[in-house]
């Protein structure tokens, strides 16, 4: 296969056209903005995408539809961003003019205090309200999931939030009125080509395609795939790992497909949890609350399914829930693909099922059939924007008789990789779905797994709330009182 | 000359629900942090070197591979200090800026790089080879305690009473442990310095500092250069809360160490992880305790020890640990009383200041004890907190002997327990336990009583300077410095309220430590009380002059002159202000004045344990309502009711913020902050992935903050209004007893939980899980 090839960057910065044939594959998108830029109203907090201090946000076309998110610039690597719409809060009001809605909005209700994580604020707010003119509470809080504050304990901010429907006017707003021809600016940096930037392994790629992607990947299979950076990110800002050269796959449209057939439904290892979240909810409205807590905001934006898989972490977020559901992962390399189940997938900590040269190219979900119960867990230190110290996924089928048919039981957290409980499944199999059955395999649960401890949780907890869940999916399908907090917020 | 119609008030004066200064170039990105200064061609960066053991002998250090990273231009160690290697703010010399032959904690400073970016300079810092011979180390303060660990600072001992005759008086006698956990500051903006050499032995240094006189004489003794040599600015910070008030003085002293020695700017930032790692936070605490009470629950007798993880050093530790033991009576009367403070030195970074600065730790342990009596009676805690509080015959004392003479507490749990309707709503939290299972519900109400004013008492005093243009614009400057909390915006509206012209004329300029000198730092909730004062003070001293020129040249008495709303009033004629400032520039008046002020009153004898260590008191109380969830230990909090007294505020726009920031901190402190050493002495919580702090869905689910408006400082405060910064971070206590509340249901309410701090969701179950054998098995 030939493919044009192409030896610069060009996105869109505010207003600008910035075209970049000189750009290191670890260059993070905060520190272009200030060092190469002098766009300093962009602020560093954490460097690991956990503060929301670098907010920014990245129109692109998905769909034939220019949508902007918000994202963490300080994972976000500049290579990354070829053919996007880069808005920093520099360019919110112009100097000595009005302010913009939202800023005003913040300025009105003394929402900052300190002003350090302001503009990452704003950004996120800008975001919200672009794409939600008149959010309620709940979703102003989702929405700043990934912002912290240190000042205002928040109430503030939630009050210039709603103060934005009020004073703001969308048709006014000039990324609004701008977005045809941004639309068609950014349509027009679409050429098709492979970009290629940097040369020997200080270099990093944006295939032109996905069968462009498996070739290249074959070629060079100790490239790094980078999808969303929300870990890898990481790999460079943290522990300054030499990560070149790099693989984007933010070109791909095709990774970044779903498929619904009668079955089951099928995303691209491309689709960003964002992009997700509509039909994972629809067909799996079990996994609403874990969708719902990954991350932040500026991550779900970010990450892709593909990456949380092919990433192996024993305390992803989604593994667990898959691996009760079922799924199976489409592994591809050069031309040739293969199915496994998502299970089988992750063989020990740090070590996958994933040959050289092979990528993660999609993910298959089976419907639940209607016998079947299921439920997901998140236990965390903090609600949002935490990693699981445990994450339980329950998938029971039920005979109609009172016995379980079949259960299928995940846990994150508990072991080196996500892992089926497998004594705890044998004690439930064929059982009558009572109180003692739970109880017994509540305990088995003690055979199934031997947790760390770590500053996430201790062993003793992590198996006692392990085996909690498991009490709490059984009185969830027993009776009408609350077993678990209700996380709707009062008006 | 016009005569001008006085319109009623000016915009921005004191009591004003007035906006923070830099609030709009907050959210346009406009206002300029450190690291968001233009560099001057040339500028290097500075980055540390860290220990990687928490305790060990340095046998040999190879910088080779640092020495030939790409762009590495030299290394900082002890050796290139011309001055000392010590930033101890204590005076003690324990606190090198660089370790030289042993470390003392995982992640003390050893060296830095000097290279042309700063992530060359952090690349290259991470290439040096360290040979440590390790020695054993202690990061527990229960651990530093059994192996001898020596004490920081001298303890202090408050003493009242006979203890042994009140004990032995008492019916009943509970004696109980809490652990305290720490918490990290996590401003967002880090650590940062930014040094450009001057001539001669000059330096000036931005710094993120809350303290720029300390840190203008750590940077002088480090260069062994006089204060005069040293210019420390400061214009904002993105947040600080006491951890910016000695922390800083190391990184302003290796960027003025590497400018000095290259002869060029020098920035030095660390990475939020190294930040974390390096800087000291809040003091964790082991409280032991006993207490002695009748059968109606008044306490009788108090003996507790309070012991700190102080870290290598004694940085702060003395006076933290000293305002635990203020505190520890929060609001309560103890008619005998002993209360000991044991500061461990522990092979952990040396905590320092933290909002509160020890209060809460105390105030948390006071708590504690009143909910065990609680507990041991069978009664509502809020029942024993109003039997217990200061007043009436003889029970105005505190432990170091200092009269509550300003004792507000009734009336602010009165007026909130009747609003926030907290009778029915403990009925029903009850009657909901009875009926659910596995969500409990738990709610307290928690005063808060907290003493103003530095225990130090030199650092009790503040300048400013003002300077009235001829164009009648003012411009001020004082040695408060601006870390989001408004002070600067504060300020301004006093000296906008002395001269009565609206608050946009006044241009508050960057603390220096070239314009106002000797400055104490911005801590101890002190900044508008004493900045407000030195301010006004300057305002009248050019008021004076302008009086007693306008009554000359006018020929009217001083009497018939008037500041009043950006006008002077002269007899009947009124002359617009700036015009009035253009005739005094002409008849040559000074239009510029240095302020001062001091605190009156106060006085403390450490050594004796007695004195007025404050000059007065801030007041609050909160009414926290929390569900629990009994499987998993999650909880969130439904609904907090806030009555604060900040006096007569200055900005009650302002001072809601801090209140309801500090709630959230403070929460935050004691449910999912948590510190986490590992076996090698390592805190592995070093950044936002593993330190929690609270989110906006975190905030309660219903947050109802008001002022206690009719409340007037009794002293002659700056327009009788109190301080603000730290008194409401104490005020989420309610949360803890809250939770503890929720997990005493399933044990009928007759055991105390005893959850230590934080109450993460895992101490939470755990202790539902101690509870539900203990009511089995009693």
């Amino acid at each position: 296969m030939t493919v044009d090839i192409r030896n610069t960057i060009r996105f869109l910065l505010n207003h600008r056209l910035v075209e970049l044939s000189s750009v290191s594959p670890v260059q993070t998108l905060l520190d272009f903005l200030r060092l190469d830029r002098n766009l300093r109203g962009t602020k560093e907090g954490c460097a690991e995408g956990d503060c929301g201090a670098c907010t920014v946000l990245v129109g692109r076309l998905l769909d034939g539809r220019l949508k902007y998110e918000s994202v963490n610039a300080c994972i976000r690597f500049v290579g990354s961003l070829d053919g996007c719409h880069v808005v920093t809060v520099d360019c919110l009001a112009a100097p000595g003019g009005p302010l913009h809605p939202v800023q005003q909005a913040m300025v009105d209700t003394h929402a900052s205090q300190c002003g350090f994580c302001t503009p990452g604020f704003v950004m996120s707010l800008y975001g919200l309200w672009m794409e939600n003119p008149k959010p309620s509470v709940t979703e102003i809080e989702k929405a700043l999931q990934g912002n912290l504050c240190r000042c205002t304990g928040y109430a503030a901010i939630i009050r210039a939030a709603e103060a934005v429907s009020v004073i703001g006017d969308l048709n006014k707003d000039p990324l609004v009125l701008e977005r045809e021809k941004i639309s068609k600016q950014l349509e027009g940096l679409k050429d098709g080509k492979r970009v290629v930037v940097g040369d020997g392994a200080e270099r990093f790629v944006l295939p032109a395609s996905v069968n462009d992607l498996a070739e290249i990947y074959e070629a060079e299979p100790k490239a790094r795939i980078v999808a969303g950076s929300t870990d890898v990110g990481l790999w460079v800002t943290k522990f300054m790992r030499d990560i070149s050269p790099v693989v984007h796959l933010s070109h791909l449209d095709e990774l970044r497909s779903i498929s619904v057939d009668e079955t089951s439904m099928t995303l691209g290892a491309g689709v960003s949890y964002t992009q997700a979240y509509p039909l994972v909810t629809k067909h799996f409205p079990q996994l609403t609350e874990l969708w719902d807590r990954i991350g932040g905001q500026q991550v779900r934006n970010m990450g892709t399914i593909g990456g949380n898989i092919a990433n192996g972490s024993p305390i992803g977020d989604t593994p667990p829930a898959l691996i009760a559901l079922g799924a199976s992962v489409v592994l591809r390399k050069g031309k040739r693909r293969r199915t496994v189940p998502l299970e089988s997938f992750f063989i020990e900590y740090g070590k996958q099922d994933r040959h050289p040269g092979e990528f993660v190219e999609a993910v298959r979900i089976p419907f639940l059939n209607e016998n079947a119960r299921c439920a997901v867990y998140k236990i965390t230190k903090r609600l949002d924007e935490d990693i699981s110290a445990v994450c339980g996924a329950f998938r029971l089928t039920f005979d109609g008789n009172g016995k379980v048919s079949d259960a299928v039981i995940a846990y994150g957290g508990m072991a080196g990789t996500p892992k089926r409980a497998e004594n705890a499944e044998a004690a439930l199999n064929g059982a009558e779905w009572t109180d003692d059955t739970v109880e017994t395999a509540m305990e088995a649960l003690g055979a199934d797994y031997t947790p760390l401890s770590d500053w996430r949780a201790s062993a003793d907890y992590r198996l006692l709330v392990a085996k909690n869940l498991l009490r709490r999916f059984y009185l969830e399908t027993q009776g009408d009182q609350p077993v678990r907090l209700d996380r709707k917020r009062a008006v | 000359m016009n005569v001008m119609q006085p319109i009623d008030r000016i915009r921005g004066g004191v009591h004003e629900k007035e906006r923070h200064e830099s609030g709009h170039k907050h959210v346009t990105g406009t206002a300029e942090y450190i690291d968001d200064m233009p560099e001057p061609a040339g500028t290097l960066h500075a980055y540390l070197g860290l220990s990687e053991r928490a305790h060990a002998e340095i046998l040999s250090i190879d910088f080779d591979a640092v020495k030939t990273a790409p762009g590495v231009i030299g290394i900082l160690t002890a050796a290139d200090i011309p001055g000392e290697n010590d930033v101890s703010p204590a005076h003690k010399h324990d606190d090198p800026v660089f370790a030289t032959g042993m470390v003392e904690f995982h992640g003390q400073p050893i060296f830095a790089v000097i290279a042309e970016t700063r992530d060359e300079a952090r690349r290259a810092a991470a290439k040096v080879k360290i040979e440590y011979r390790d020695l054993p180390h202690v990061t527990d303060v229960l651990e530093a305690a059994a192996a001898n660990y020596p004490l920081v600072i001298d303890p202090l001992k408050l003493e009242r009473g006979d203890i042994a005759a009140g004990f032995a008086r008492a019916k009943n006698i509970v004696e109980g442990e809490m652990r305290i956990g720490g918490q990290d500051h996590f401003y967002l903006e880090g650590h940062i310095s930014f040094a450009i050499p001057g001539e001669d032995d000059e330096i000036t240094v931005h710094s993120s500092t809350q303290h720029p006189s300390e840190t203008q004489h750590m940077v002088g003794q480090v260069l062994g250069v006089p204060a005069n040599a040293v210019t420390i600015n400061v214009r904002r910070m993105g947040g600080a809360f006491g951890g910016k008030e000695t922390q800083a003085n190391l990184f302003a002293a290796v960027a003025a160490l590497a400018a000095k020695k290259y002869r060029c700017a020098v920035k030095i930032r660390p990475d939020r992880d190294d930040d974390m790692t390096a800087t000291g936070k809040r003091h964790d605490f082991h409280v032991g305790y006993k207490v002695g009470f009748d059968d109606d629950g008044r306490i009788e007798a108090v003996d507790a020890v309070f012991s700190a993880r102080c870290g290598f050093s004694a940085d702060l530790s003395g006076p933290v640990t000293d305002r635990a033991l203020f505190h520890a009576d929060n609001c309560y009367f103890y008619p005998h009383v002993r209360l000991r403070s044991r500061p461990l030195k522990t092979n952990t970074v040396s905590n320092t200041a933290f909002r509160g600065f020890g209060g809460p730790q105390g105030m948390v342990g006071g708590e504690r004890m009143i909910e065990d009596v609680a507990y041991a009676l069978g009664k509502d805690p809020l029942e024993i907190r109003k039997l217990n509080f200061y007043g009436g015959e003889g029970r105005d004392l505190t432990p170091y002997h200092q009269a509550v003479e300003d004792n507000i507490i009734g009336r602010i749990i009165e007026e909130l327990e009747t609003s926030c309707d907290y009778a029915a709503r403990r009925d029903e939290v009850l009657a909901f336990n009875q009926r659910s299972s596995v969500i409990k519900r738990g709610i307290a109400l928690t005063p808060v009583k907290f003493g103003i004013s530095f225990t130090k008492t030199e650092y009790n005093q503040a300048g400013a300077l003002v300077h009235v243009y001829s164009d009648g614009s003012i411009h001020l400057n004082h040695g408060g410095t601006e870390m989001g909390q408004g002070l600067y915006t504060k300020v301004a509206q006093v000296v906008a309220d002395e001269f009565q012209v609206d608050l946009h004329r006044i241009k508050v300029t960057a603390t220096t430590t070239g314009k106002v000198p000797n400055t104490s730092a911005t801590a101890a909730s002190s900044g508008s009380d004493l900045n407000g004062m030195a301010a006004a003070n300057a305002a009248q001293q050019i008021k004076a002059r302008l009086v007693t020129f306008a009554a000359e040249r006018w020929g009217v008495s001083e009497n018939d002159v008037a500041f009043e709303p950006n006008t002077v009033r002269v007899g009947i004629e009124r002359i617009a202000f700036s015009e009035f400032i253009k005739l005094a520039y002409g008849s040559r008046i000074q239009l510029s004045a240095a302020g001062f002020y001091k605190t009156p009153k106060i006085h403390w004898n450490r050594s004796e344990g007695r004195g007025r260590p404050f000059f007065y008191y801030a007041y609050g109380a909160s009414c926290s309502e929390v569900s629990v969830d009994t499987l998993t230990g999650e909880y969130q909090v439904e609904r907090t009711d806030v009555l604060h007294d900040v006096g007569k505020s200055l900005n009650p726009a302002l001072d809601i913020g801090q209140v309801e920031g500090a709630f959230v901190q403070g929460m935050g402190w004691l449910t999912t902050e948590e510190l986490w050493w590992d076996a090698k002495g390592r805190l592995r919580t070093h950044a936002p992935s593993t330190y929690k702090i609270p989110l906006a869905s975190d905030r309660p689910r219903i947050f109802n903050v008001k002022l206690a408006e009719w409340s007037v400082n009794r002293e002659e405060t700056i327009r009788r209004s109190k301080a603000v910064g730290e008194p409401p971070f104490m005020l989420p206590i309610s949360v803890l007893e809250a939770i503890s509340m929720a997990a005493a249901s399933v044990a009928g309410y007759r055991i105390a939980p005893r959850i230590d701090a934080p109450a993460t969701p895992e101490r939470v179950l755990l202790c539902l899980e101690r509870l539900q054998r203990a009511a089995k098995n009693g």
